[in-house]
């Protein structure tokens, strides 16, 4: 036990494993870029979906019971299916990713929509707001906390599992947990699975510092 | 300037919330909607900025169908206050005020300078300006919510029950302010409450509705005291209606003489001669606090004093609380008693009571 985690601690801080196409430094850029992306894709679509079902009530029945749907669905599963219908591209990883993001993201905006204070909606509307105003300067800013929230979860999420990119024989930090399988060597797939962790974790806590800083001055 | 003709209020659900309402709000005053909850008080206010849509009959307000307008400008050209005041918690004081100059058009710096100017008319500091309203206490962010309802200075001001949620002690001040505003911007008011003394103290008219939507009696708050419409209006005015009377009629023509002297009890004065307290001849006796008054304070709180002095007099103060004389309690009967006839009787004026069945 005690020897693995040395020849962890080698593996990990060795200036040769974080150097060239296949060092760390490379892996964990890859990673990052599809983590990103997809997160990026995810937010593109359930940002907006969010805030409608939101603003108006209409169609949460629909989106919640999709967004549990996109949660029950097998990742890897459907990273093989797509596979299988577009053959080899980054096409099958993103569509995964994309799937368990969104979901997240639906579900927390629409919270935060709907956690707006209806007497404060009243009275915007009642200043003399219209629909577009009474979303973008109440309703939006109000909902923030909870909207980054789930931006938050959605991206820890993705950095979990973008994994499976190396699965199809992608890069990212996967690639040393299924070359590891593969070779038998457990300290690779070690060092693979701790980046992954360390990346997530590293990512949640920024992002977390981050929102307490945007929202000091609200009360709860 | 606010006319409601044959307005008639069904909620979807199938309850009315007003029932065939006709009523004419005149410019300048303050007019108080009370009745108990579920009269449709609130959606006859909600009606006047199309925040509820009448389900037939006609609202004007200055002349123009209310329907006929764009209803975000015309929310725009109406101050609003609600209950808890409805503030904007991302938003600092002073752009919350700023709100509808904003919507106007008017630039951040011509809307925040207007912001500003009213901080002060609501009298709270510049200071507060750059605060949020969780940091304000109940009666400030009330203050808050009169103060962006007035920003863009609007004829008209629909306030529903602004003082509903603050504590008695800050209310009475909320009411003075408003008062106070009032002669000096002399907007049209309509006002909400389910509270009858604030009805009184607030209203140059009450208009009193009774559960199902139907508007009960309007009128004055003296002549509704003297002469209420029929038992629901006397039952809710409640028992003390004289004595609620008596506290719109002020001490003014109370004659006054000069304190008595060598009684059983003298009245101490101080060195600028105000009034301190009764003193007893007798010293074993304590000396019995008093509360000077004024012209301006009414006749139920100069029955009060009266009740509380041990001579049954009361000490009268000019501006500065330098004592001007005393009044007997049978004077002031007397002038209680005269104020409910003349209210009873009035005469030469045609009598402002409009009723529906």
């Amino acid at each position: 036990m005690f020897e693995l985690f040395k020849n962890l601690g080698k593996w990990l801080t060795s200036g040769a494993q974080w150097a060239g196409s296949d060092g760390i430094a490379h892996r964990l850029t890859e990673h990052l870029q599809y983590s990103l992306i997809a997160t990026l894709v995810a937010a593109a679509i359930g940002l907006p979906l969010g805030l409608l079902i939101g603003h108006t009530g209409r169609g949460a029945f629909l989106a919640i019971n999709l967004a549990s749907f996109g949660r029950a669905l097998p990742t890897v599963g459907l990273v093989v299916l797509v596979f299988l219908a577009s053959g080899l591209s980054m096409w099958p990883v993103y569509i995964a990713l994309v799937a368990l993001a969104v979901p997240s993201i639906v579900t927390n905006t629409y919270a935060g929509m709907t956690a707006v204070d209806p007497d404060i909606k009243d009275a915007a509307r009642g200043q003399g707001m219209r629909g577009h105003q009474v979303l973008f300067q109440v309703e939006l800013p109000l909902a923030l906390p909870l909207i980054m929230t789930g931006l938050r979860l959605a991206l820890i999420q993705v950095v979990a599992t973008a994994t499976i990119a190396a699965y199809v024989s992608f890069g990212g930090l996967g690639r040393y947990v299924f070359d590891g399988l593969a070779q038998r060597d457990l300290v690779q797939v070690l060092g693979g699975a701790v980046l992954v962790a360390v990346v997530a974790i590293v990512l949640d806590l920024g992002l977390a510092t981050l929102q307490r800083f945007l929202f000091r001055h609200r009360t709860a | 300037m606010i006319q409601f003709d044959a307005i008639h209020k069904r909620f979807p659900n199938g309850t009315t919330a007003v029932h065939d309402l006709s009523l004419e709000i005149p410019e300048g005053g303050v007019t108080v909607l009370v009745g108990s909850s579920g009269c449709g008080k609130t959606t006859t206010l909600r009606m006047v900025n199309r925040m509820v849509e009448p389900t037939s009959g006609t609202i004007r307000v200055g002349g123009k169908d209310v329907t006929r307008q764009d209803a975000a400008e015309l929310r725009r050209s109406i101050g609003y206050v609600i209950q808890q005041a409805g503030l904007f918690p991302h938003r600092t004081v002073l752009d919350n005020i700023a709100t509808v100059p904003l919507l106007l058009g008017h630039g951040r710096r011509r809307a925040r300078a207007r912001a500003a100017e009213l901080l002060e008319t609501v009298g709270l500091t510049a200071e507060s300006g750059r605060r949020y309203p969780h940091q304000l206490s109940g009666g400030q962010q009330q203050r808050v919510g009169v103060a962006r309802a007035l920003a863009a200075d609007p004829p008209v001001l629909l306030m529903d029950e602004p003082f509903g949620a603050v504590d008695p002690v800050v209310r009475t001040q909320l009411q003075d302010e408003l008062l106070r505003l009032q002669k000096e911007l002399n907007k049209t008011i309509v006002f909400v409450t389910h509270d009858v003394d604030e009805a009184v103290r607030l209203g140059d008219r009450i208009a009193i509705f009774r559960t199902g939507g139907h508007l009960v009696q309007c009128a004055a708050p003296a002549e509704l005291l003297a002469r209420p419409a029929d038992d629901f209006v006397a039952d809710f005015l409640g028992a003390e209606r004289g004595l609620k009377l008596l506290s719109l009629k002020t001490l003014a023509d109370v004659p006054q003489g000069p304190a008595p002297e060598g009684g059983a009890w003298t009245l101490v004065l101080d060195e600028a001669r105000k009034p301190l307290h009764w003193a007893p001849k007798d010293t074993k006796d304590a000396e019995i606090p008093l509360r000077p008054l004024a012209d301006g304070d009414s006749l139920l709180a100069a029955l009060d004093e009266s009740i509380a002095s041990p001579t049954g007099l009361i000490a009268r103060v000019d501006a500065d609380g330098v004592l001007t004389g005393v009044s007997s309690r049978d004077d002031i009967h007397e002038h209680a008693g005269r104020a409910h006839t003349a209210a009873r009787t009035r005469t030469g004026t045609e009598p402002e009571t409009e009723t529906a069945a």
